[in-house]
């Protein structure tokens, strides 16, 4: 079994630094926002690192009172989580950097808790970062080809969040989480990662839900990573078919960044997407109290795509609860 | 749900690109593209008196650096975005190819950057072109003499 139940775990603070693009979507109130794609850098890469960087620092500088942040757990999309490596390199903070593409913001969430609940650590960290034109440059096009694409493609979102996750007491609980395991239906479209995500999400929403002894209903709240609409649409009909579940309380995050005038296809990706959404939407309605959170990952890279291999994917869960 | 089932769902789910409509755009984009380039070759004739074949080799350069010229600028891939494959596959796409792949891989320097993949994706047609262009050479050569 994969589940965990915490009773000591808590979510301290967050910072968002967000995109151009994003910041004249549906969200409009960022901590911070960037005004083009450079942040001031010579390079995408560079700009990408700054982001974390200025995430990380703010939250250390908010947090003065911490005593002492015992290490930082955080990955992104890039070839060796470089972007993320170089990111906390200056920090001297202990640091373990961990993928599962766009889950991997949870997953690190799901792994500092567990740190957290058996007493071993106080405060960790929590970071995770996507640049939209780093990742077209390692997964798509060159940046500036424009290549014409389908209805299905997900826009990787641009933004930078972090979190830190503590054992003193505060308003928001994570309550619960469950590791997913890898799922594979054969699909082949890299330009199609609702299709490939979505039976991880399934596969992860059930084990959860299993483990835990729960109902779907139990949470007012679903709230999926980045499979976008068409995602979103195959992952309701799924688990109709398939659990006879009916899918209400359930929002993808996907949706929730652009404008349909921005023109983003099926929707916004991204291991960024979800904890953007969470913490600057989500949690500031406090219309939700309990909260499921299911980041899924698409396990590809350009060779195996090339290649002509099925992408496997990945999902993990966290409950969370939010208290006053 | 077994594999099948499952892509018979995405299928059913998934939304059809309207390729009529895209092959119209590319149509008259691609068109005009060529309109154009016809209607520089006839001006350069006019104005420096030089024979149309001439021309046209003058045409391809111009039309070929000015493709390059707006992907440097910034706004040439909107434009491909809008234009399907209209811009793609005149010589304004594989300059355009080029000249993106260089852009991206500036930084990485001039011989393990740009050098090595500078024809990231116009390789395939260069490759590929050769090879058509030796066999369609020999076709050519036995039944013409």
């Amino acid at each position: 079994m994969a589940s965990f139940k915490f009773n000591n775990v808590y979510i301290k603070d967050d910072f968002t630094v967000a995109g151009p693009l994003e910041k004249e979507g549906q969200i409009r109130k960022f901590d911070l926002s960037m005004d083009d794609y450079y942040y001031g850098e010579k390079t995408f890469i560079d700009a990408e690192i700054k982001m974390q960087r200025t995430v990380i620092d703010n939250l250390l500088y908010r947090n003065k009172n911490v005593k002492k942040i015992d290490f930082i757990i955080g990955g992104d999309l890039s070839n060796q989580i470089t972007i993320t490596n170089f990111a906390v390199k200056n920090f001297s903070i202990p640091f373990l950097g961990v993928y599962s593409a766009c889950a991997s913001f949870v997953e690190g969430m799901l792994i500092a808790s567990q740190f957290i609940e058996s007493g071993a650590s106080k405060n960790i960290l929590c970071i995770t970062s996507s640049h939209n034109l780093n990742a077209e440059r390692q997964f798509r096009f060159p940046i500036e080809y424009g290549a014409p694409k389908a209805k299905t493609t997900t826009f990787t979102a641009t933004g930078a969040v972090g979190t830190i996750i503590t054992n003193e007491v505060s308003s928001m609980r994570v309550e619960s989480g469950t590791f997913g395991t890898i799922q594979d239906y054969n699909q082949k479209d890299a330009a199609h990662m609702g299709a490939v995500m979505t039976p991880a999400a399934v596969s992860v929403l059930m084990d959860h839900l299993q483990d835990l002894k729960r109902n779907v209903d139990y949470y007012d709240l679903i709230l999926t990573g980045d499979l976008g609409s068409i995602g979103t649409d195959i992952l309701k009909e799924f688990l109709k078919i398939n659990y006879g579940v009916k899918l209400k309380n359930h929002i993808d995050a996907g949706c929730e960044i652009f404008l349909p005038s921005q023109d983003v296809y099926s929707g916004s990706s991204g291991p960024v997407t979800l904890p953007l959404v969470l913490f600057n939407k989500i949690l500031k309605n406090k219309k939700y109290k309990k909260i499921l959170l299911i980041a899924t990952g698409s396990l590809h890279s350009k060779d195996t795509t090339n290649q002509k291999k099925t992408i496997p994917s990945i999902a993990h869960a966290v409950s969370l609860e939010v208290l006053s | 749900m077994n594999k099948d089932e499952y892509k018979k769902l995405v299928d059913g789910l998934t939304p059809k690109e309207n390729k009529s409509k895209n092959a119209i755009i590319a149509f008259l984009v691609g068109g005009l593209v060529g309109l154009l380039a016809e209607l520089i070759a006839v001006l350069i004739m006019k104005w420096f008196g030089i024979s149309r074949i001439e021309a046209y080799q003058w045409t391809c350069l111009i039309v070929i650096l000015l493709a390059c010229a707006f992907t440097a600028i910034g706004f040439f891939d909107n434009w491909v975005t809008k234009a399907k494959a209209g811009l793609i596959l005149p010589t304004t796409g594989f300059a355009h190819s080029v000249m993106s792949a260089a852009l991206d891989y500036k930084r990485d320097g001039f011989i393990t950057g740009i050098g090595a993949n500078v024809f990231k994706l116009a390789g395939s047609v260069i490759l590929y072109g050769i090879i058509s262009a030796f066999f369609f050479a020999i076709i050519g050569v036995v039944i013409y003499g």
